[in-house]
């Protein structure tokens, strides 16, 4: 099925559904009520059987709803992808709900999401930090996290007690390795971007 | 006819030559040829250590391929791979259960600093949570440089107060 056919078809059946613009893959635009009546449909009349990827977008401090989430489809007859895209709902934590009945690999992706950006998913079975180590106060992926991290302490407290050591941030000079893709390779080399604060610059106080 | 032997002291017609050492040359010489690796593969730099262990490289050379899965039977940890913050806990966890005396091996940038992992996730070098007797430079380090890191593991052993050591603590 192209995506012009599924657009059509689900635009009969749910007005909230749009076609969002996309420079790959055919993409739609989902609202988070209408989302497990879609991505059923999708399923089990359009052949996505195969959710291959979840992710988090956070659309910046201001934004309003500032959280979304992206679902990657496919469909293994078809040979066919398709972009789901939702905006979570507002509020502390954002929440969507969740596709584990649907497809059983949203698990440990929808775990991986919630670990970097807080995003609930409501019905989710297991909803724990899937990377970083439980009872971590912070969602790294979200903008106003620092690249180099926050202070925090170790998470066992018998190893902190041993060697004294606290979670400290990473130095931030000469780093985060990220090089920018204009410029010839000699003006590519690892730089800082956000130097905003680093061991030299103490992160100021606000 | 099989006589008793009543010699109770050194019979040199018998046992021959006597060589006479210190007692911490002697702790020494078995502990630094003896070295059973707690391989602590984290990332890429382990397939380095696998390879340091297969027929090529050939890690028994020195001792040292005996890689024991336990703590307790091992008393030299190879840190091989990035350390991260979840990850920590286990590695000093393991540090702790070794037992004594016991050498640290930090291989690899990420092991020794952090590598170029600038991020919250990352220990910036495992010196921070156990105390490390050689790093290894290199992203990753070729088998070699991990063989010679053994080798230095092994002057440093050597020159250690042994007994005096064994006795203290
Ligand atoms: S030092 Fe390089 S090879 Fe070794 S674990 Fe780090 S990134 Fe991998």
């Amino acid at each position: 099925m192209t995506a012009v056919d599924v657009v059509s078809l689900l635009g009969g059946r749910f007005p909230r559904v749009s076609p969002r613009a996309s420079a790959d893959f055919p993409a739609i635009n989902v609202s988070a009520e209408d989302l497990p009546a879609v991505m059923r449909v999708l399923r089990d009349e359009c052949g996505y059987d195969l959710l291959t990827d979840v992710s988090g977008v956070d659309w910046g401090m201001d934004a309003e709803p500032r959280f979304g989430v992206i679902y990657h489809l496919h469909s293994i007859a078809g040979n066919a992808y398709l972009r789901v895209a939702t905006l979570c709902s507002v509020g502390e934590p954002p929440s969507v709900p969740s596709m584990v009945s649907l497809w059983p690999s949203a698990d440990w992706h929808e775990r991986e999401t919630y670990d970097f950006f807080g995003i609930r998913f409501e019905g989710h079975p297991d909803l724990r930090r899937i990377l970083m180590w439980d009872g971590y106060p912070h969602f790294p992926l979200r903008k106003e996290f620092p690249l180099a991290g926050v202070e925090t302490v170790l998470p066992d407290e018998e190893v902190a007690a041993e060697t004294g050591v606290k979670v400290q941030p990473a130095p931030m000079a000469g780093g985060p390795f990220v090089a920018p893709q204009e410029d010839t390779v000699r003006e590519r080399e690892p730089r800082a971007k956000d130097e905003s604060w680093n061991e030299r610059r103490p992160k100021p106080e606000n | 006819m099989v006589s008793a032997n009543n010699d109770f002291t050194y019979n040199s017609k018998i046992e021959g030559d006597v060589i006479v050492t210190k007692a911490d040359a002697v702790v020494n010489w078995i502990r630094s040829h003896s070295m059973w690796p707690m391989p602590m593969g984290l990332a890429c730099c382990a397939i380095e250590l696998m390879a340091s262990g297969a027929a090529r490289h050939d890690i028994s050379r020195f001792g040292a391929e005996v890689m024991r899965f336990s703590p307790r039977q091992s008393d030299v940890m190879i840190v091989s791979g990035t350390v991260t913050y979840k990850m920590a806990t286990a590695v000093r966890r393991i540090y702790d259960q070794m037992a004594a005396p016991k050498w640290v091996i930090a291989m690899g940038a990420c092991a020794s600093s952090g590598g170029m992992y600038r991020s919250y996730s990352v220990l910036q070098g495992v010196d921070r949570i156990v105390p490390v007797d050689v790093y290894v430079s290199g992203c990753p380090p070729r088998p070699e440089a991990l063989l010679d890191a053994i080798i230095k593991l092994q002057g440093k052993v050597a020159k250690e107060p042994a007994l005096g050591k064994l006795f203290k603590a």
